[in-house]
C-alpha cells in the first residue's frame, strides 16, 4: 500500500522521539479524506454502470426481437368481393375431404380468384396485389360453406409480401401508396405456426422447423439421457482411482469444452461419411447434439449424485442392500431431480445450437415439415438463420417471430427447470 | 420385419419374460427358506438372457447382411451380364439396391432395373432370417435361463455384473466420442496436408479457397488472416468488452448489491449466457453492424464495412460477460475474508480494498476465467457467420471486413463441393488447428485456476 494512502499510526510504548501524533482535522487530511471517498463513489458506480450495461443490452435485444417477432405472427388482409358462378366447373358434391383440395385447383380456382383480383384492383397492381397463398384461403372458405358457389361473396385474404410490409410500416414509397387505397385489415396469421418453408414470406411457417427441431431433440434426449446418467453414477459411485477412470473425467471435461463446430465436423465424417447416414435428417442432428449434451449431463448428474449425504448409502448398506440395490433404489432417486434440471439446461443449449447442424446439411429448403427421423428436415435455429440471408423485407419479420418462438420455448424449458430445482431440492 | 418393429417385439418379449419369471420364483419360494436373490432379480435375469442375445446377433448382422445380399444377387442369372468389379459394376449394384428397397425410383443403369427385383427378393429372404434367427436366440436364452431358476440361484450377482457392465460402457461413450473427433480431424487434416504443404497453411498469408490452382494449392491456402482475425475479434475486440463489464459486475454483485438486488441481477446476467448465438448472430448483423458502420462513416473512416471485426466482437463481448463474470465471481469469493477484513480494519475504503486486496489476490481465477472466455470466443461460429465477413484481410482496422476460422469452416463446407478436393478438406485441418487451441487454453487455464485454489485452501 502506498504510503500517502495509509497514515502513520503512533505505536504504543514504542513511541519514537520527536513525532506528533496526526492530526486528522487538518485541511489536507479533510481534502485527503474526501477524495478517497469520492474514489469509492465513483468505483461502486463503476460497477453499477456495469450491471446497468449488461442488463440494457439485454432488455434492448429483447425489445428489438419482441418488436419485430410479434408483426411476423399477424398478416395484412385485403378484402376481396368473389363472384366464382360460372366460372368453376365444379358441384358441391365434389368438395368432400382433400379430394375437394384437388378438385377445386383442377377446376382453375386461382385463376378465378386471380381474375376477381385483377377486377377489383385494376388501378393498384390486380392480382399482384395477393399473396401467393391467397386462393388456398378461397379454397378453404369454399369447402366450409360450398354455397359461396353459387353467389357472390366478400372474403379478407392474405396480401402480397410488397404491401403486408408496407401496411406494417416499413415499405417501400411506392407500396406504401398501393396500400393506402386498399381495403386492407391485421388478423392472425395462423399459416405461420402451421406451415414450413417457402419462398414468399407470406407463405412460411415455423412448424416446419419446430418438427425438425422436436425429432432431433427426441434422439439427444434418448441417448444423451440414459448413457449420461449411467455415466455420472459409475464415475460418482463405482469407478476406482486409476489412470482409466482420470481418462474418462478428462474426456468429458474436454467434450463439455469443445467448440459446438467441432462436433459439426465430426458428423459429417463420422456419421454422414463413414457411417452412411442420411443427410441433413434429425437422426444424424440428433446424434451429434447427444454426443455434445451428454458431457452437460454426466457434469450435472455428477454434482447432483455428490449431494447425496453418505449416511444414506450407509444406511443402506447396513439393512443388507447390494451396492447396486444401494445406487439405483436410494440414490438415483434422490439425485433424480437435480440430473433433470441439468439435462433440461442441458437440452435447451442443445437446442439453440446451430453451427454444428449446419455442417451435417441441415440447412437445405425443406418445403414440408419432416415425416421421420430419417427425412430432411431443418431446426428451428438453422431456419431463422436461413431467413436471416434473404433479401426479400418480408423475412425480417418473419426471423424475428421464429425468434420469439425459440426464446419463448427456452423460457419454458428454464422455466421448468428452475421449478423442478426449487420444489424438489434438498438441502441435506 | 423392420429392425424398429423387431426391436420393439424383442423387447416386448423381455418384459413378458421379466414377469413369467418373476411369478415362478415367487411360487417357488418355500417358507422358512433362505434366498440368494429377490423374485425381480430373477426377473432380470430372464429378461436379459432373453433379449441381449439376440440383440447381439442384430448387432453383428447390421454389418454382415449387406455383403450377404449382394452375394445372394450375384449369384442369380441375371448378373452374368455385370461388367467385370470396378466403378460402373458397384455403381449399378448400388443404384439397384436403392430401387429394390423403394428409396429411388429411377435408375441409370437399364440393368440396375432388371436386378432390384432380384435386390428385393434377397433382401426380404435375409431380413426374414435375421427376424427368425433373433426370435430363436431370443427362446433359447430365456429357455437356458428360466431353467437354471432356483431357489438357491444367486441370480442378483449376475444381474448386478451385467449392470456394472452397462455402467462402465456408457462412461466409455466420452472416450470413444473424443477418439472419434481427434482421428476424424486428424485423418481428414491428414489428406489435406498430403495436398498442400502444412508450412504453407500455416505460414501463408494469402487466403482465397473460392480460386485454387489446381498445380499449387497451397499458394491460396495460407490461415493467417483467419488466425489473426480469429484472434482479433475473439481474443481483443471481444475481450475489451467482456473484461471490463463482467469484472465489474461480478465486483458490484459480490461487494456492493444488496442480497436482494443480486439475486434478481445475477440470474438476469446468466440469461446473456442462455440466448442461442444465431440470435446474436441475427441481432449483430441486422441492429450492431449498421450503427457500426454509420459510425465509422460519421468518424470519417473511409473503409467502413457493414461486416466489421466491430461488430462482431462487439456483440460477442455481451455474449461472454457472464461467463467473465461467474468465473470472477467465484475467485473472489474464494478470496480469505480475513484479507478483507484486515483491509478494511486498516481503515481503506472497500474500493481500495478490493482493487489492492481482492483483486490481486484473486488475479490467477480471474486471468483462468478469461482464458476460458477466450477459447469460448475463439471457437463461437453463428455470430461470426452472420455478422462478420467471408473476405480474408490481414488489417488491424476494426471497421475492415474480418473473416475467422470458424467462418471459413462453414463457407468451405456448405458449398456443395465434392470430399476429395483440397478445399472441403481444408475446413478439417481448420478445425484442427482450433481444436488444438481451445484445447491447450483450457488445459492451461484449468491448471491457473486449480493452482490458485491450492493456495488458498
Amino acid at each position: 500500500m502506498s504510503s500517502s494512502l495509509v497514515p502513520q499510526l503512533p505505536i504504543a510504548g514504542a513511541e519514537p522521539a520527536g513525532r506528533t501524533p496526526t492530526d486528522w482535522t487538518t485541511p489536507a487530511s479533510a481534502k485527503r479524506i474526501a477524495r478517497r471517498y469520492a474514489a469509492e463513489r465513483r468505483f461502486r458506480l463503476l460497477g453499477l454502470g456495469a450491471v446497468v450495461l449488461s442488463v440494457g443490452f439485454l432488455l434492448f435485444l429483447l425489445a428489438t426481437m419482441l418488436g419485430q417477432g410479434l408483426q411476423g405472427f399477424t398478416e395484412t388482409r385485403v378484402a376481396l368481393p368473389i363472384d366464382l358462378r360460372g366460372r368453376l366447373a365444379i358441384t358441391p358434391a365434389q368438395l368432400e375431404g382433400r379430394r375437394g383440395d384437388l378438385a377445386l385447383a383442377a377446376a382453375g380456382l386461382e385463376g378465378a380468384v386471380d381474375a376477381a383480383a385483377n377486377r377489383a384492383f385494376a388501378g393498384q397492381g390486380g392480382a399482384a396485389v395477393l399473396s401467393e397463398g391467397a386462393w388456398l384461403r378461397v379454397r378453404d372458405a369454399v369447402k366450409a360453406d360450398p354455397s359461396l358457389l353459387a353467389r357472390p361473396f366478400m372474403l379478407a385474404v392474405p396480401v402480397g409480401s410488397d404491401i403486408d410490409v408496407a401496411h406494417k410500416g416499413a415499405g417501400t414509397a411506392e407500396a406504401e401508396a398501393a396500400a393506402a387505397r386498399l381495403p386492407l385489415s391485421r388478423g392472425l396469421n395462423r399459416t405461420f405456426l402451421s406451415a414450413a418453408d417457402a419462398t414468399d414470406p407470406t407463405r412460411v411457417g415455423v412448424w416446419g422447423a419446430l418438427k425438425g427441431s422436436l425429432l432431433t431433440m427426441a434422439v439427444t434426449l434418448a441417448l444423451a439421457f440414459p448413457i449420461g446418467v449411467l455415466a455420472a453414477l459409475y464415475l460418482e459411485e463405482y469407478a476406482p482411482r486409476n489412470r482409466w477412470t482420470d481418462l474418462i473425467e478428462v474426456s468429458i471435461n474436454n467434450l463439455a469444452a469443445v467448440p459446438s463446430i467441432i462436433f459439426g465436423l465430426l458428423g459429417l465424417a463420422l456419421f454422414l461419411g463413414t457411417l452412411g447416414l442420411p443427410r441433413s435428417a434429425p437422426l444424424v442432428g440428433g446424434l451429434t447434439l447427444a454426443l455434445m449434451t451428454m458431457p452437460v449431463i454426466v457434469i450435472a448428474g455428477r454434482n447432483a449424485i455428490k449431494g447425496v449425504p453418505p449416511s444414506i448409502r450407509d444406511a443402506a448398506l447396513g439393512v443388507g442392500a447390494s451396492r447396486v440395490q444401494v445406487v439405483f433404489h436410494h440414490v438415483l432417486p434422490l439425485a433424480l431431480p437435480g440430473i433433470l434440471t441439468g439435462t433440461i439446461i442441458g437440452m435447451a443449449r442443445a437446442l439453440g445450437e446451430t453451427a454444428p447442424l449446419l455442417m451435417i446439411g441441415m440447412r437445405a429448403f425443406i418445403a414440408a415439415p419432416p415425416g421421420g427421423l430419417a427425412s430432411p428436415a431443418t431446426a428451428l435455429p438453422v431456419q431463422i438463420f436461413l431467413w436471416s440471408d434473404e433479401v426479400n423485407r418480408g423475412f425480417v419479420e418473419k426471423t424475428s417471430a421464429a425468434i420469439v418462438v425459440l426464446l419463448v420455448l427456452l423460457l419454458a424449458m428454464n422455466g421448468v427447470a428452475i421449478w423442478l430445482r426449487n420444489k424438489f431440492e434438498t438441502r441435506w | 420385419m423392420t429392425g424398429g418393429a423387431l426391436m420393439l417385439l424383442l423387447i416386448g418379449l423381455a418384459v413378458i419374460a421379466w414377469a413369467v419369471a418373476r411369478a415362478r420364483a415367487i411360487r417357488t419360494r418355500a417358507p422358512g427358506q433362505r434366498f440368494a436373490s429377490l423374485p425381480s432379480q430373477g426377473g432380470w435375469f430372464v429378461a436379459l438372457w432373453t433379449l441381449l442375445p439376440a440383440l447381439l446377433f442384430l448387432a453383428v448382422w447390421t454389418f454382415v447382411s449387406p455383403a450377404m445380399v449382394t452375394d445372394a444377387v450375384l449369384a442369380t442369372p441375371d448378373a452374368a451380364a455385370l461388367p467385370p468389379p470396378g466403378f460402373e459394376r458397384a455403381t449399378i449394384l448400388s443404384e439397384a439396391r436403392e430401387l429394390g428397397a423403394g428409396r429411388s425410383f429411377g435408375a441409370f443403369h437399364p440393368l440396375a432395373r432388371t436386378l432390384a427385383p432380384a435386390y428385393a427378393a434377397a433382401q426380404n429372404r435375409h431380413d426374414w432370417i435375421a427376424t427368425a434367427l433373433a426370435l430363436l436366440l431370443a427362446a433359447a436364452g430365456f429357455l437356458y435361463a428360466y431353467t437354471r431358476l432356483r431357489p438357491g440361484f444367486a441370480a442378483r450377482t449376475r444381474v448386478e455384473r451385467v449392470t456394472m457392465a452397462l455402467l462402465l460402457a456408457a462412461s466409455l461413450v466420452a472416450i470413444l466420442a473424443t477418439a472419434g473427433i481427434v482421428a476424424s480431424l486428424v485423418w481428414e487434416a491428414g489428406r489435406f496436408f498430403g495436398l498442400v504443404n502444412p508450412l504453407d497453411f500455416l505460414f501463408g498469408t494469402h487466403w482465397s479457397p473460392q480460386v485454387l490452382d489446381p498445380r499449387d494449392p497451397g499458394a491460396n491456402l495460407g490461415a493467417v488472416p483467419l488466425f489473426w482475425g480469429t484472434f482479433f475479434i475473439g481474443a481483443v475486440i471481444a475481450m475489451l468488452v467482456a473484461i471490463p463489464l463482467g469484472l465489474m459486475s461480478a465486483i458490484y454483485l459480490t461487494q456492493y448489491a444488496s442480497a436482494r438486488a443480486r439475486r434478481w441481477l445475477k440470474p438476469t446476467l446468466e440469461v446473456l449466457a442462455g440466448v442461442p448465438t444465431v440470435v446474436y448472430g441475427y441481432f449483430a448483423a441486422l441492429t450492431v453492424a449498421p450503427a457500426v458502420r454509420d459510425a465509422a462513416v460519421a468518424l470519417g473512416v473511409t473503409y467502413a464495412s457493414s461486416e466489421s471485426a466491430l461488430a462482431a466482437g462487439l456483440v460477442m463481448g455481451v455474449m461472454i460477460i457472464p461467463f467473465v463474470s461467474s468465473m470472477a465471481d467465484d475467485s473472489l469469493a474464494a478470496v480469505p475474508t480475513a484479507m478483507r477484513d484486515g483491509s478494511l480494519a486498516m481503515g481503506a475504503t472497500p474500493s481500495e480494498t478490493i482493487r489492492r486486496v481482492l483483486l490481486p489476490a484473486a488475479l490467477p481465477g480471474v486471468v483462468g476465467g478469461v482464458l476460458l472466455a477466450v477459447s469460448r470466443a475463439i471457437g463461437e461460429t453463428m455470430i461470426v457467420v452472420m455478422a462478420a465477413s467471408g473476405v480474408a484481410t490481414l488489417t488491424a482496422n476494426p471497421f475492415a471486413p474480418t473473416t475467422t476460422v470458424t467462418r471459413q469452416i462453414v463457407d468451405l463446407l456448405t458449398g456443395e463441393a465434392e470430399f476429395d478436393s483440397p478445399k472441403t478438406l481444408a475446413a478439417f485441418a481448420l478445425g484442427l488447428t482450433l481444436f488444438l487451441v481451445t484445447l491447450l487454453l483450457n488445459i492451461v487455464a484449468l491448471r491457473v485456476v486449480k493452482r490458485y485454489r491450492e493456495a488458498y485452501e
